[in-house]
């Protein structure tokens, strides 16, 4: 069994306002995640905004430092006391997929610079190999080199640049893809296509995913496991088809009578136009 | 009833000028929820302004009007050249974002009586606005706040009493729920219906989340690329489709206790600066023809109260059943070039 991501006694503590007044807010109340697999998975996080679930992935990602405790994924130490690999080795552990692609990217750089620079950078690549690395990984999100280069973000759909930002994460052949609510963006009608693109690449690149989300069906839809949080602590953990069918959590049960499902309604409806 | 005839309504543009809604005609009967629905930059927003009457530059109506059926003071009847006038006393508008609709440095209660007609009698009004708040689920006191002191929720709250405080007959609610999260969404949406039911005026919602129309509305129009391709009963749009669209929108999203593979929709919209020719939705249609890239489809009404613009309405009953006969996530899960296929065709 492989340690895929290990976080053992995470805290984190906000302090918000100035010092004589400030108050605390414990974003993450002592997280422990073990997930252990021989094969590639996809894990979700779910739970309402401000649940601790963003915290959690920059934790992970070290654009935050914990107040206590570690992180491990695939055996490295990447947050708390003593995580000091060096940066690019980190780097081709854990990758990011952002929300929002067009912020995700600058304006004023073409999109293919920033995968060049992925594949020159974090994967010490001479010019040309990189050029074979980038086009490899745009193949694998079903877009074509030719198609990108040269392109500002102005000029994708939002469908095509997440899937161009997927392809920059995948450069590195990360262990770890965190992708922070990646499909809330774009159309319902397509958003699909990335879900079981992400499903398509836990088969072809081994890599495991930890997918941030307040849509349940699509967790249901591609996980392995369902991590619930609720107030900075993980409350319910464990397969994602049987955590979603027989919840155990009173607020796991809370989220599920939320959703607005398509098979049953909250209330009837009654002054129904009827032929 | 509201009558809408031929609204075509346009930007304008450096490029020139485009059609964001283009040529809708429809009727909303009384007292119900209707949602729109499609993605974005079908025109579902741009439609909301033309019926809120809020046409300003860039935004002009090129041709059609609303008629509201109502009449105003003069017993006139309301249409869009009078519309305006009955803001808030007819009609009022629940916006997306509640932070960037209240003004931050005013407090609430301030808002709330900040127009003529409560002149000389603003304690009065504040003392029913108190009771009205509170009925709603919220602390008499927190109309004295700012906006800021309160939670999204709250505010989001305080946005529905706004709307709802002098009964108006028409609520216009453009994504009324979007920033919340779905434990306070639901709260909110519950609470809309409560109040449509009693007060019994009509609610058009847009929404993105085809889960919130299910829940909540009783007819739905869909739009795509700026046209409306279907209008019908709730149940029916996701049960009995008559328009490929819908049924690939509905279809595409999963579902907790179902295992079917979904799949998405590739492709995207036609770019409304290039002119139109036949069927919007052919290039990504599934069952589409050659007479769908010749001539386009008007908008028919096929079974009672159900209209839809496809040639080929007849045979979406066909395609749900090859849909839903489709494979278990389970057989395509561990062979990435069945679950990759829509991805060469997503340009």
């Amino acid at each position: 069994m492989n340690t895929i991501l290990k976080t053992q006694g995470l805290n984190k503590v906000y302090r918000l306002g100035s010092f004589p007044r400030s108050i605390k807010v414990q974003a993450l109340d002592d997280v422990n995640l073990n997930i252990e697999s021989d094969k590639p998975v996809i894990v979700s996080l779910v739970g309402e905004s401000g649940s601790g679930k963003t915290t959690l992935a920059k934790v992970i990602l070290r654009l935050v430092q914990p107040s206590s405790g570690a992180v491990t994924v695939a055996g490295h130490l990447v947050a708390g006391k003593g995580a000091r690999p060096h940066h690019n080795e980190f780097l081709r552990t854990v990758q990011p997929i952002f929300q929002n692609p067009f912020e995700a990217f600058s304006q004023h750089r073409t999109v293919d610079c920033y995968l060049r620079e992925t594949a020159e950078r974090v994967g010490k690549l001479q010019k040309n190999v990189a050029v074979e690395t980038v086009e490899e990984a745009l193949a694998a999100v079903g877009l074509q080199y030719s198609d990108v280069r040269g392109k500002y973000p102005n000029q994708f759909s939002g469908g095509e640049l997440q899937r161009a930002s997927v392809a920059r994460a995948l450069i590195p052949r990360p262990q770890l893809i965190i992708a922070d609510e990646p499909v809330s963006m774009i159309d319902a009608s397509r958003r699909m296509i990335i879900i079981n693109l992400f499903l398509a690449l836990k088969e072809e690149y081994k890599t495991s995913f930890l997918y941030i989300t307040h849509d349940l069906a699509t967790a249901y839809y591609i996980s392995d496991y369902i991590a619930v949080m609720n107030k900075g602590r993980i409350v319910e953990f464990g397969d994602a088809k049987q955590v979603l069918s027989r919840p155990q959590h009173e607020y796991t049960r809370v989220l599920l009578d939320s959703i607005p499902r398509l098979d049953q309604r909250w209330v009837e409806r009654r002054n129904r136009t009827r032929r | 009833m509201i009558r809408l005839d031929n609204i075509v309504a346009s930007y304008t543009t450096q490029r020139g000028q485009v059609n964001a809604v283009d040529g809708v005609t429809l009727e909303i009967p009384d007292s119900i929820v209707m949602g729109i629905a499609g993605e974005s930059g079908c025109g579902k927003s741009t439609l909301m302004k033309v019926l809120y009457g809020d046409i300003g530059f860039p935004l002009s109506l090129r041709s059609g009007s609303v008629e509201y059926g109502l009449t105003n003071e003069r017993s006139e009847p309301v249409t869009t050249d009078n519309i305006r006038r009955e803001w808030f006393r007819h009609i009022s508008y629940i916006p997306q974002s509640s932070m960037s609709s209240l003004n931050p440095v005013v407090r609430i209660c301030d808002q709330f009586v900040d127009f003529p007609a409560t002149a000389g009698r603003k304690k009065e009004v504040l003392a029913q606005v108190r009771g009205f708040v509170q009925k709603l689920g919220l602390p008499p006191e927190s109309i004295d706040a700012y906006p800021h002191q309160l939670s999204g929720g709250m505010r989001q709250r305080i946005m529905v009493a706004m709307a709802t405080f002098f009964q108006p007959e028409i609520i216009l609610a453009d994504e009324p729920t979007t920033a919340l999260d779905v434990v306070v969404q639901k709260s909110i949406l519950l609470l809309l219906l409560e109040l449509q039911r009693e007060m019994g005026n009509t609610i058009l919602l847009v929404s993105h989340d085809m889960g919130v129309h299910y829940q909540v509305t009783d007819k739905m129009l869909i739009m795509y690329a700026a046209k409306a391709v279907e209008y019908a009963d709730t149940d029916d749009i996701f049960q009995n489709p008559l328009h490929p669209y819908t049924l690939m929108l509905t279809n595409s999203l999963p579902t907790i206790g179902d295992d079917r593979a979904r799949r998405g929709l590739p492709g995207s919209p036609p770019s409304l600066w290039e002119p139109q020719k036949g069927c919007r939705f052919a290039a990504r249609c599934p069952i589409a023809a050659d007479r769908c890239r010749r001539e386009e489809p008007p908008l028919v009404e096929y079974t009672r109260g159900h209209f839809s613009a496809c040639h080929f309405a007849g045979d979406v009953a066909g395609l749900k059943e090859t849909l839903q006969a489709g494979p278990k996530l389970s057989e395509v899960a561990h062979d990435p070039s069945r679950l990759m296929s829509d991805l060469e065709a997503d340009r």
